[in-house]
């Protein structure tokens, strides 16, 4: 595979993959493909070969938006020191199952 | 050997031989991404081929007592004149173009065939039928799109494609002739006469070659018959294509691993 036009005629396609019925669909990674049928049946067989999902979402790279690493300090650092904000300090009954 | 074990050899012949075609793609895909695709539906093929092969191994060895034969033995200590498959399978991958084409001629038919086998009255065909079909129907799906991106893609695209329906198009009749061991499977209900699939697999492909804006096929001109893959009567190419592939059990006979 000598050449590799795909990388820069096609685009790039997140996959997420649902393992099972009630679970979330989790990012798999991400694949090229010309359209987007092509991404799911490429997503298909590259990731779901050994059983691994039951459902496939795919959505062009593109489209996603995500936040800058340069922002991490006042995006994320404030939350540091609030721990009162985490529900640590509740006492749960013994009766409560599944928090 | 009977015919219906012939008519079996037959369905196997025809899954392993485009099998080993759709490997020799394997790490020279056009992409990582369709390598992959490709050489999934190669795997598919070889395990369809290899039901077959131990469905008419135990049918044989039932009938011919003596030596027991395996799908082994089927496979790779059959000369070409013994295989069944037809010539469209085993013609040469080409490009990507016409290597689509070939597996969209073939699993259009493939599926319409599995689809009578459910009825079989050999239920042993029926049941691998019913396991296979679901591949298959992915196998169509997968090459009908691949046929309609190239078609209505660049002018590059579409001419390969062009180029594929012209070099494919000798080896669609024979889809459709009879062997003797097709009529005996019709007789014995086992299986269905493949012309009866004749009007619905051109419609269904000319219907995809509409969406792909490529020229329609017609089933009037009709090709010369000299070859016929059915009864034995091979292309060039399989020769080749079993040197490779039988030259480990041929080398080392009984070799495992």
């Amino acid at each position: 595979m000598e050449s590799k036009p795909h990388s820069e005629n096609w685009p790039l396609w997140e996959v997420f993959i649902r393992a099972r019925q009630g679970l979330d669909h989790k990012h798999a990674g991400s694949l090229y493909a010309a359209d987007v049928q092509m991404a799911i049946e490429n997503a298909r067989d590259v990731y779901t070969r050994r059983n691994e999902g039951i459902s496939i979402w795919v959505v062009e790279s593109k489209n996603i938006h995500a936040s800058n690493p340069e922002d991490a300090e006042e995006f994320f650092d404030p939350a540091n020191d609030k721990v009162y904000r985490h529900p640590s300090f509740y006492h749960l009954p013994d009766q409560v199952k599944n928090i | 050997m009977d015919l219906h074990s012939n008519y079996i050899i037959h369905l196997a012949d025809n899954a392993l031989i485009l099998g080993h075609r759709n490997s020799e793609w394997t790490g020279h895909g056009p992409i990582l991404e369709q390598d992959i695709a490709l050489s999934n539906i190669a795997l598919d093929l070889i395990g369809q081929a290899r039901n077959f092969y131990q469905l008419a191994a135990s049918r044989i060895n039932e009938l011919e007592p003596g030596e027991i034969i395996t799908e082994d033995d089927l496979a790779y200590l059959r000369d070409g004149n013994e295989f069944r498959n037809f010539i469209l399978v085993e013609q040469p991958n080409g490009d990507w173009a016409k290597t689509i084409l070939r597996q969209f001629y073939f699993s259009s038919f493939q599926l319409m065939q599995f689809r009578e086998l459910l009825k079989s009255q050999n239920v042993e065909l029926a049941a691998i039928s019913e396991k296979s079909i679901k591949e298959t129907r992915y196998h169509v799906k997968w090459s009908s799109e691949w046929v309609i991106r190239l078609g209505d893609g660049t002018s590059e695209s579409h001419l390969r494609m062009l180029n594929a329906q012209q070099d494919l198009y000798p080896y669609i009749d024979e889809l459709f002739i009879p062997s003797d061991f097709d009529y005996e499977a019709e007789s014995s209900g086992a299986g269905i006469l493949p012309e009866k699939l004749k009007d619905e697999w051109f419609q269904r492909i000319n219907s995809t070659f509409e969406t792909a804006t490529l020229p329609m096929i017609s089933e009037e001109k009709k090709a010369m018959h000299i070859l016929s893959g059915k009864n034995g009567v091979h292309s060039e190419h399989l020769g080749f294509l079993l040197a490779e592939m039988q030259f480990l059990q041929r080398a080392y006979p009984g070799c495992a691993w």
